[in-house]
């Protein structure tokens, strides 16, 4: 019998990490990335990775309050089992990659350091320099070069996955990819397929991600009928670098570190940073949030900047919208140390030395919360049964997916230094679930018939054919996706408005069809990148309109998307009876989009690239949902009446003997 | 500065690029030139980005894009390696602005040159990662199961070995080194299987220098409390044919990492441990 083999497609941490333990576990892996491995997105993550630590435990902190913090800082959006499961394995995972020789930053006593993150009051994140991900995707690396020389894992360097292959039952029995240089089209069979693809920044034009995040194998999984849940959840990192090409992110970790976010109070003040005296400066970020300050969750900060710019007018600069990231007040030696890698990104970018100087940061798109839907089966003790088939696993048999691209961890806002560990949690488990997955299946996807996979090649060679011959001098593709960047940044990002989604959604569908008519300047067939982009443009608008028409069907406010004629601001009465009123009115406003709101969106694409969708209810069993507040004006008080009403479910509850149940938790409806 | 277009006040600030193209590993390299458009902020990336999405050269001829490989554009990935006025250097950090500083006329572009080159900025890179295989660049854990934390190190350990890690194995070091001489393009035959043209690639590659980049990375395992376990073959992969005893000691490699990585510091003591290795083995016998 030929052996059982899985593709990996996509080598990040969450590819690399699925390859080395399935390796481990001694599946053969073949793995198929768009760059050298060593070269994937992951290399730009910097602040560090989170997880309790035997310092944060002696503060009272937990893997249950890590576990809060992640579902309180998403909104609540998320399935807890996963994310439960995933902060109790956070401490494990930290270890294992201080084993696999990740440089962390140590303590003059040779502990691994940690630093803060936005939201959460602990020290919980560890770091190597401000390039975490660089280091932490090095030791994957390394250990899947191991595997590579052993024999266990080939690897498809500069190889585009164009789709997957699905049999007659529509269970994934391959994948189809094309050689980047050769251009060859090749199937390849394989018992499991596990998409480690990353984000689609790219639909956005320029974001803080790499080149290869066009999201393109995820739109192709998707288009295949995979399900896609909460698209709309995109995250803005509040502080990056804006640039021609792209918009470089500058780490929370410099905040962590104690960077501290100001606008001169005189709009457009012309001093220099360092000349405006401390009380003309609007530290905002501190003044409105005191307990959290720098350090609230990004989608707060994000806004904040935005608006403090855009509302309040208070822009360091007139044309260009930016706000001042200062670390001057910082010693020198302890940036270089704990912040280097950052600060020589803007030194060499912006030509200015930004421990002498303020930095001019403004929000950037960063992250997808939402992806590729997946599965998990859920433990008694409410974490994940690991092993268990199911985790991770897309509606499609066979084919899971891992890592940015799904939409499993981070619900409507991922925490700073999360993304790290969910990738590589993700990486770890799906690996014993395909052991378990493989242990059921009878025959090897290699002895399937050969014309499953012919036709499959071929389908995929026609397309390929097809676009080599369109007449030159059509559309062109580099400018309409300028085009659909702006659009999608304008319409989708921080602030999001009905009317704008709608005129966005028209130009979006408009694009879409001009797309067909786009013209090839190059129709050879050896390296030809002309082609390959033109394709991933093409798989760009299922995905632009999934987020589009998420974001117009959910008329509220959760963690990144944000319209304001459903915010729920602070509390503004005076008088102590009309300020209970007022929290009274936000609790019933809070409850209202709650039970509305409360559910994932799942977008599922016909054969026309057209999204629909529908919701599917969320498992908040372990922590019932609550106001999401981080010391928002009246905070006290809200959080006084949410107390006393579930208090109050609680009780009516207990007394008709459905228990817990009744304080707002539902079972989910998809498990 | 740069130059305007067609000189009169007011007309859009304009530059010129000239790349070396080549169409195919076995076809001639040629000059093109295009003229750009000046706006701020511009590095060679978004040069390239602005050349595809014209389309055509100075002289009004329609060209396909020029292929060139970038992925994070904040030289971190390595990827974008390639030769700009004549220096190895990433193209997403050579900013326009100084560039034209430097020489006004125009920005020069060439694919690195010890690589064999794919497609016109493209080269084939294998070979680097070959090096890496060849040294065991790896922590030979026992495996991936919880077995608690890492070896406890110092900070002045983590100081020494954190700049070597941050090495993202760009290449400049091996293009700018005099001994690291161009190896051309193993083809994959027809029908040849992957298996097979893997390992005529690791043969040819092997007997040549594994350069700076690889040895520095076998210094900073060899630094590592577990890595040291198996320091010994580390240092027998440096001493076989295209070893460290191939280094001529030009230093072109710390003069060109980007990273500023201290790589002839990496070779001397990977020297050291090669000398001390030969004689330890020698007595030993």
């Amino acid at each position: 019998m030929a052996n059982k083999r899985v593709m990996i497609v996509g080598g990040g941490l969450a590819g690399l990490s699925a390859a080395m333990k399935l390796a481990e576990l001694g599946i053969e892996v073949d793995l198929m990335s768009l760059t050298p491995v060593k070269r994937s997105h992951s290399v730009c993550a910097q602040g560090g990775i989170n997880s309790v630590n035997d310092l944060t435990r002696q503060q009272g902190d937990s893997e249950y309050l890590h576990f809060d913090d992640t579902v309180y800082g998403g909104a609540f959006l998320q399935h807890q089992p996963p994310v439960k499961e995933m902060a109790d394995w956070a401490p494990k995972i930290i270890n294992l990659m201080d084993r696999l020789g990740v440089p962390f930053n140590r303590t003059p006593e040779g502990f691994r350091d940690q630093r803060r993150f936005g939201g959460t009051l602990f020290k919980r994140t560890a770091f190597a320099g401000a390039t975490t991900g660089q280091q932490l995707l090095y030791a994957l690396d390394d250990q899947v070069r191991r595997w590579s020389v052993a024999g266990k894992v080939k690897i498809y360097e500069a190889w585009d996955y164009l789709g997957p292959v699905l049999d007659g039952e529509g269970v994934c029995r391959g994948v189809v990819g094309q050689d980047l240089v050769t251009m060859e089209i090749r199937a390849f069979p394989a018992d499991a397929v596990v998409i480690a693809s990353g984000g689609c920044g790219l639909i956005y034009g320029r974001s803080t991600m790499s080149m290869v995040c066009n999201g393109s194998a995820a739109s192709r999984t998707f288009q295949a009928g995979a399900k896609y849940g909460n698209a709309e959840f995109v995250q803005v990192h509040p502080t990056a670098i804006p640039g021609a090409d792209k918009l470089r992110l500058m780490s929370e970790s410099a905040r962590g570190e104690g960077g501290r976010v100001w606008v001169p109070r005189t709009p457009q003040d012309s001093r220099r940073p360092t000349e405006i005296p401390e009380n003309e400066r609007y530290y905002f970020l501190e003044e409105r949030y005191p307990t959290y300050g720098n350090l609230v969750p990004r989608d707060i900060a994000t806004r904040e900047i935005f608006s403090v710019c855009t509302e309040d007018g208070l822009s360091v600069e007139k044309d260009r919208l930016c706000v001042y990231l200062d670390l001057t007040h910082i010693p020198r030696e302890i940036l270089d140390l704990k912040l280097g890698g950052i600060l020589e990104i803007y030194e060499k970018f912006q030509g200015v030395d930004p421990r002498e100087v303020p930095m001019k940061i403004f929000p950037a798109v960063h992250y997808s919360m939402g992806g590729l839907w997946v599965d998990y089966e859920k433990s008694a003790s409410g974490g994940l049964v690991i092993g268990s088939p199911r985790n991770q696993r897309t509606n499609i048999p066979n084919l899971y997916a891992i890592g940015e691209c799904d939409y499993q961890y981070h619900g409507a806002n991922r925490l700073g230094a999360n993304s790290l560990l969910s990738c590589i949690f993700s990486g770890l488990i799906v690996a014993p679930s395909i052991v378990n997955l493989l242990k059921g299946a009878k025959g090897a996807a290699a002895e399937e018939r050969s014309s499953l996979f012919e036709e499959a090649r071929n389908k995929h060679q026609k397309v390929h054919d097809q676009l080599l011959r369109r007449p030159a001098g059509g559309e062109n593709p580099y400018l309409l996706h300028q085009e659909l960047g702006q659009v999608m940044t304008k319409s989708a990002t921080v602030v999001r408005h009905n009317d704008a989604l709608q005129e966005a959604l028209e130009a979006v569908n408009n694009m879409a069809e001009r797309m067909r008519r786009c013209g090839l300047s190059d129709t050879g067939n050896w390296t030809n990148q002309n082609v390959v982009f033109t394709k991933a443009l093409a798989d760009m608008f299922p995905l632009a309109k999934a987020i589009l028409k998420g974001a117009l069907a959910r008329d509220e406010c959760r963690g990144a998307h944000y319209k304001p004629e459903f915010a729920q601001p602070g509390l503004e009465a005076t008088d102590p009876a009309e300020h209970r009123r007022e929290a009274e009115r936000w609790c019933d406003r809070f409850q209202a989009a709650t039970e509305r709101w409360l559910k994932s969106t799942i977008a599922t694409c016909d054969a026309e690239g057209e999204p629909h969708l529908t919701y599917e209810e969320v498992d908040t069993s372990l922590i019932p949902p609550r106001p999401r507040l981080y010391g928002l004006v009246g905070a006290e008080v809200i959080e006084e009446v949410w107390k006393s009403r579930t208090a109050a479910r609680q009780a009516a509850g207990s007394g008709n003997g459905d228990g817990a149940a009744a304080a707002g938790n539902k079972p989910a409806a998809v498990h | 500065m740069s130059q305007s277009h067609n000189g009169h006040p007011g007309a859009k600030r304009t530059f010129e690029v000239r790349v070396l193209r080549q169409d195919d590993p076995d076809s001639p390299s040629y000059w093109e030139r295009h003229r750009l458009e000046h706006k701020p902020d511009m590095n060679v990336t978004s040069v390239l980005q602005a050349i595809a999405a014209q389309g055509e050269t100075i002289d009004g001829v329609k060209v396909a894009p020029v292929a060139y490989d970038a992925n994070c554009l904040e030289e971190v990935c390595g990827s974008c390696t390639m030769i700009i006025n004549g220096r190895v250097r990433q193209a997403c950090s050579a900013l326009v602005d100084k560039l034209l500083a430097e020489k006004p006329d125009e920005i020069e572009l060439q694919p690195m040159s010890k690589f064999p080159v794919l497609r016109d900025l493209c080269v084939n890179r294998r070979r680097l990662f070959r090096a890496l295989e060849k040294v065991q660049a790896w922590i030979p854990v026992d495996g991936y199961y919880d077995m608690g934390p890492g070896p406890r190190q110092s900070q002045d350990q983590q100081e020494r070995a954190y700049p070597l890690s941050q090495c993202m194995s760009c290449g400049c070091c091996l293009d700018a080194c005099p001994q690291y001489g161009h190896v051309p393009l193993v083809a994959r035959g027809k029908g040849e299987s992957d298996a097979s043209h893997e390992a005529r690639e690791n043969a040819t590659y092997d007997v040549h220098f594994v350069g700076a980049h690889a040895i520095s990375q076998a210094v900073y395992y060899n630094s590592h409390p577990t890595g040291a376990m198996n320091a010994g073959e580390r240092i027998d992969a440096l001493t076989e044919p295209g070893g460290i005893q191939v280094c001529g000691n030009a230093q072109n490699c710390v003069a060109v990492c980007p990273k500023e990585i201290p790589l002839t510091t990496s070779i001397g003591r990977a020297g050291r441990a090669a000398t001390k290795r030969v004689f330890t083995k020698f007595f030993d016998r």
